[in-house]
């Protein structure tokens, strides 16, 4: 038992790690490649050699960015085989179209247009350059919503139904998967954060050539485009954002228990603007889940329900039900996936001992409890709650970085556009860096969707513990410490390669 | 055709000569995608019911087996 535990654990660690380093690489090529399309069209209309020499350069930035990131995503895919081979049977086509498109979109985009981008300025005509600069940038987006549907799937499955005879979930309805809402939002919220990152990016390189006095002109006008395209990008991350939450209310309300700290659910309840959570408090208990905390009244009822009044189950409504609220208690889901675990055992055995009637009764039994079978592997009620202290200080870093590049987007915009950009040395600084923070706050984005639906693998069918293969814990964690080695070399060349290039210049690239 | 392929041909390669970052960034690539594909798939990366069965059947059976036995 205790293999199995350090197992799962290790191959959690395993693909976070691979899943957290690849995150650093993806939100700057998908928002890059948009800044750089608007330069280039700003080149085209005018004519101005000068947008083309900075959209040059930028373009070069995006290409270290991809070269470096290239494949580092395929660990995963070798992860879903080796270390979540019952994961992959038990999802079977669901997953495997999405990213079956993704990987075909990706080789053509890259070998074509791609290629045009970079080598075609003086071989093809200034149109068809520029409809390749936005071809990439579509095509890059479109890459992370297949992606991001397989992921939406698992956090809110849809669109299919489990074959018994197979053990696999077959697709129903294509489009139920594509347009699972929580697949929807997820992306649009990933992609314009990644905008905004980019656009952080942009400006805090800016920044640094303003503060050496160096490429003024080059660097204000980056600093138009990135801050006017990320500010955009702000505020609709911020509408994108509230309609995941949402959807995390109506679908995964442990995650949203999780992400405020909220063990007693109550109407009109508030949001934790600023908090420190009790380490002693655990489920159930009379504790104070915070040792201090400044809230906004009614603001998680409206986030979550769009209803000041709302009331929003807490942690222990959800492990021990609520009966005015009608809020089943886990135990009983636990007691509901243990029967269908056993129709699933009693329809396997009828059907090999070749008695109809046993199976027909057996499935049926089965397709009456399935939407809990994966309650029918926790070992008790609490297995079923996420780590509150990891998704709560997560979710709230994410808020409160989010809340600053707003700010700091509409500072550098404003004081670019009244040529004081300059003289505000302090928000250069600030801009600067805010470059790794942007980093910070899209890791914690992650953090907060994946931590925070645990112990689930896909919501409320099928845990970790059991989507894990059986495999040496021992080779896990050397795989684990050698990906970090390879990851950490990556991102060490990334950072040379780019500063390097940076510190060249504009004319150098 | 042959005149489109030797254009497109041409396209890469005159593209790849000409590149000066580049370069560094295609030996960091081909590094990578060795060290990706060859060493650690071939040795850490066997997709496990690919080599311990032969059929989807199995596969089938062996999951279905793991679903219905959970562990105590």
């Amino acid at each position: 038992m205790e293999h199995i535990d350090m197992l799962v654990d290790w191959s959690r660690a395993q693909f976070a790690l691979t899943a957290l380093y690849h995150w650093l690489f993806v939100p700057l090529t998908l928002g890059l490649t948009f800044i750089v399309a608007i330069m280039e069209t700003i080149y085209v209309k005018t004519g101005d050699e000068w947008w083309k020499k900075t959209t040059k350069f930028w373009m070069t930035v995006l290409a270290i960015n991809f070269a470096i990131g290239l494949a580092t995503g395929i660990i995963m895919e070798f992860e879903f085989g080796t270390n979540w081979s019952n994961y992959s049977w038990i999802v079977g086509d669901i997953f495997g179209a999405p990213l079956a498109i993704e990987g075909l979109m990706a080789f053509f985009m890259e070998s074509t247009f791609f290629a045009v981008m970079f080598f075609g300025w003086d071989k093809v005509s200034k149109k068809m350059h520029l409809l390749s600069t936005w071809l990439v940038a579509i095509g890059s987006n479109l890459s992370a919503l297949w992606i991001l549907v397989a992921n939406g799937w698992m956090q809110h499955p849809m669109g299919m139904r489990f074959n018994p005879d197979t053990a696999r979930n077959e697709m129903q309805n294509f489009w139920d998967v594509l347009f699972n809402p929580n697949a929807v939002n997820k992306f649009l919220h990933t992609v314009s954060s990644s905008y905004v990152l980019a656009s952080l990016f942009v400006i805090g390189v800016s920044a640094w050539y303003l503060l050496k006095r160096r490429e003024v002109k080059f660097a204000k006008r980056s600093i138009i485009v990135a801050a006017s395209f990320g500010l955009l990008a702000s505020l609709y991350s911020i509408s994108t954002g509230d309609q995941s939450a949402y959807q995390v209310a109506q679908t995964q309300p442990m995650k949203l228990a999780a992400m405020e700290g909220l063990y007693k659910g109550e109407n009109r309840a508030g949001i934790v603007a600023f908090g420190i959570l009790n380490p002693k408090k655990k489920p159930g208990d009379d504790h104070d889940p915070f040792l201090m905390k400044v809230e906004i009244p009614g603001a998680l009822s409206f986030l979550g329900y769009h209803d000041l009044q709302a009331f929003v189950p807490g942690v222990d409504d959800l492990l021990y039900g609520n009966e005015k609220h009608q809020i089943a208690a886990i135990q009983k889901k636990i007691d509901e996936g243990k029967i269908a675990v056993a129709a699933l055992k009693a329809y396997k055995e009828a059907k090999k001992s070749g008695n109809k009637q046993r199976a027909k009764a057996a499935l049926e039994r089965f397709r009456a409890h399935e939407k809990y079978l994966g309650y029918g592997y926790l070992k008790k009620p609490e297995d079923a709650v996420p780590n509150i202290a990891l998704t709560f200080y997560s979710f709230h870093t994410m808020v409160g970085l989010g809340t600053w590049f707003l700010i700091l987007l509409i500072l550098t915009l404003y004081y670019t556009m009244i040529n004081e950009i300059e003289k505000k040395r302090w928000v250069l600084y600030a801009a600067l860096w805010s470059i790794p923070l942007a980093y910070v706050a899209h890791e914690m984005g992650w953090i907060v969707a994946e931590v925070g639906r645990q112990p689930w693998a896909i919501q409320d069918l099928l845990p970790v513990g059991m989507a894990a293969s059986n495999l040496a814990s021992t080779s896990v964690m050397i795989t684990f410490w050698l990906f970090a080695i390879l990851f950490t070399g990556l991102l060490i060349a990334e950072v040379k390669i780019m500063t390097t290039q940076i510190k060249n210049g504009p004319e150098e690239h | 055709m042959t005149g489109l392929f030797k254009r497109i041909w041409l396209f890469y390669f005159e593209g790849f000569r000409s590149m000066k970052i580049g370069k560094k960034l295609w030996l960091l690539i081909a590094i990578k995608l060795f060290l990706l594909l060859v060493v650690i798939k071939w040795l850490f990366f066997p997709n496990i019911l690919e080599t311990h069965f032969n059929s989807d059947t199995q596969r089938s059976e062996y999951i279905l087996e793991y679903l219905t036995q959970p562990k105590e």
